[in-house]
């Protein structure tokens, strides 16, 4: 089992170069609980790469850290070589977007709203306009839509409308926490093609975290497996279905459990 | 057009169809009822009273559309405001103060004799610095704890001006409470005074429209439904509270300078944390993030107070106790069947 994320070829990004976003020993508590211990990972310029895990693992966690939304009691985030702000907005300004759990779209505002709700610190009206055609024209039901209340629309729309809303601040690195989550096979399958198109197209890094196995393993460069909140892999995707990593910290977890239960 | 059950096609301007769209619009019965309540009301008590009642909604109207900035729009329920409206009042009611009524009082207490725009202008200054300092510390708090808090700032407002009674006078009071002056017009007479509280209250809806319906007011909108979201995408939610609850502050402290004028009298039982509850639920009554509905509340609880006083059942010594149970049962049913207010959008 290999945990440090050194040295790995991946599809996207290039290897041999600093890692454009780098978490060194990070570690973060919630009072009296340790969400994550000592995690150490990188990401490449230009690498889709995945978080796994259980749950409770720390993957959001992970992703939050990096936005200063969680606190990190030691250890340092790094992006382009330098320490990284904890204020988020500074974080944003950097060139880090971030699209949370659960869409969390703004309802009572138009589809358009909602987007430029993303780019707020652009003060160049005709740039802000620019960026509004570019990801409609990656999403071209929100060009459809763009009058409509938010709240209109159906659930894979609104992952649309979330990962446009992502995209609005014109980002390096773009960090997205289970995009797929609570939506139908069919619009998972879409949503994990946007991604892919995202980083493909955009050039965008990207940083995700997800449940679905199968589906997310086929679009990433490199996944980082975690397990009760520390880094226990670290691969190609292959390597990952190879290694049987993921069955057991699932299983795993799930045997514990029994376990414990018997006890 | 949609064919009847009769067959034949129904014209838009028929007088049925438009009149079934009037039975279901709620909005408009409220505003065509409040509105031809106070007309009517005006009307049959003459001139003198129209002008009375005038001044008190224009005074409770900009406490409301401001208080509505804060608990409709940012979605900060804040029970404090009155404080804030005490502030302008008392600055008011102690820099205009004179020396030729203290003489007849204590002596003790010293008078500034300011003119009253002066006055009014510290006023609504200090009520802004008072509630950047409150905020900075309210900014933690969120939901039911901000609640709380806001409620611990009217206590210790009302508390502040019963016991400082070296700047304030305690209970005893301040009376003989300057009238607004511009060189020698003095706004003694009571129409003087309504067009300048009417004035004033345009004003502070204005900037209010202004404030809500730019990009700044979006944001206000998108802290009261995700705040932690807004925080996300890089917007420095404690400032745009910050903000807003300053200029908030700072148009409550004007409307406590009209009211100290007007009344000529400013003692603490103005500013007790009851007015402040009343305050929000006229506000919820009208419909949060509703200017027009701060407005309407603010006018159905001036007619509602006032109209109590000509219901026979009611002794004169009970009228304050009707009013209060009235607007509480008014309350309880908006909850049960209108939690979003008359013209609200948003429920609490």
């Amino acid at each position: 089992m290999d945990n440090s994320s050194e040295g790995r070829p991946a599809a996207g990004g290039d290897q041999n170069a600093a890692p454009l976003l780098r978490l060194e020993n990070v570690s973060v508590r919630y009072g009296a609980v340790s969400a994550l211990a000592d995690v150490s990972l990188g990401v490449q310029k230009g690498e889709v790469v995945a978080v796994m895990g259980p749950n409770g693992a720390g993957k959001s966690t992970v992703l939050k850290a990096v936005m200063g939304l969680a606190p990190v009691v030691t250890g340092q985030v790094y992006w382009r070589g330098a320490r990284l702000s904890s204020a988020t907005h500074e974080i944003v300004k950097e060139g880090i977007s971030f699209v949370p759990q659960g869409r969390r779209l703004f309802t009572h505002l138009t589809i358009e709203e909602n987007l430029e709700m993303g780019c707020h610190f652009l003060k160049d009206r005709a740039e802000r306009e620019r960026r509004l055609e570019s990801v409609m024209e990656l999403f071209p039901i929100l060009r459809e839509k763009r009058r409509d209340p938010a709240s209109q629309m159906s659930g894979g729309q609104q992952q649309m409308l979330a990962l446009g809303r992502g995209l609005m601040s014109g980002p390096d690195a773009l960090l997205l926490d289970e995009p797929t989550l609570g939506l139908a096979p069919v619009i998972v399958k879409e949503v994990f093609r946007n991604v892919e198109a995202i980083g493909r197209t955009l050039g965008t890094t990207i940083m995700i975290v997800e449940h679905n196995i199968r589906g997310v393993l086929d679009i990433v460069d490199r996944a980082y497996v975690l397990d009760a909140g520390r880094l226990v892999f670290n691969g190609t995707p292959e390597e990952v279905l190879e290694t049987g990593i993921l069955t057991e910290v699932f299983l795993g977890k799930v045997e514990a459990q029994m376990e414990e239960e018997e006890e | 057009m949609k064919a009847e059950a009769g067959g034949r096609p129904r014209p838009a301007w028929d007088p049925r169809r438009l009149l079934s769209g009037v039975r279901g619009n709620l909005e408009l019965w409220a505003n065509l009822i409040i509105l031809t309540w106070a007309v009517a009301f005006a009307v049959w008590q003459g001139t003198g009273f129209a002008i009375g009642l005038g001044t008190v909604f224009a005074i409770w109207g900009i406490l409301s559309v401001s208080l509505n900035l804060v608990v409709g729009y940012t979605g900060l329920l804040s029970v404090g405001h009155i404080g804030f409206f005490g502030i302008g009042a008392y600055a008011v009611a102690v820099l205009t103060s004179t020396q030729d009524y203290e003489l007849l009082r204590t002596g003790a207490v010293p008078t500034y004799e300011w003119p009253f725009f002066a006055a009014l202008v510290v006023g609504v200054g200090l009520a802004g610095l008072a509630a950047l300092v409150v905020g900075v510390v309210f900014n933690r708090f969120r939901d039911d704890i901000f609640v709380l808090v806001s409620f611990g700032f009217a206590i210790i407002a009302f508390n502040s001006f019963l016991n400082l009674r070296g700047v304030t006078r305690g209970a005893f009071g301040i009376h003989e409470v300057a009238r607004p002056q511009i060189g020698p017009w003095v706004f003694d007479e009571e129409f003087d005074f309504l067009v300048l509280a009417l004035v004033c209250l345009l004003l502070v809806s204005l900037v209010s429209w202004l404030i809500v319906t730019s990009s700044f007011g979006r944001v206000l909108t998108t802290i009261r439904e995700d705040e932690r979201t807004a925080e996300v995408f890089g917007y420095r939610v404690t400032h745009y509270k910050l903000a807003v609850w300053v200029i908030s502050a700072m148009m409550a402290a004007l409307a406590g300078g009209l009211f100290g004028s007007w009344t000529r009298f400013v003692d603490p039982n103005s500013f007790i944390l009851l007015e402040s509850i009343l305050l929000v639920c006229i506000v919820i009554l009208g419909g949060l993030a509703s200017i027009w509905g701060s407005l309407l509340g603010a006018l159905a609880f001036v007619l509602l107070e006032e109209g109590l006083r000509f219901l026979p059942f009611v002794p004169d010594v009970h009228v304050g106790q009707a009013r209060q149970m009235t607007l509480g049962l008014m309350l309880v049913l908006l909850m049960l069947f209108r939690p979003q207010g008359l013209l609200g959008r948003y429920k609490l």
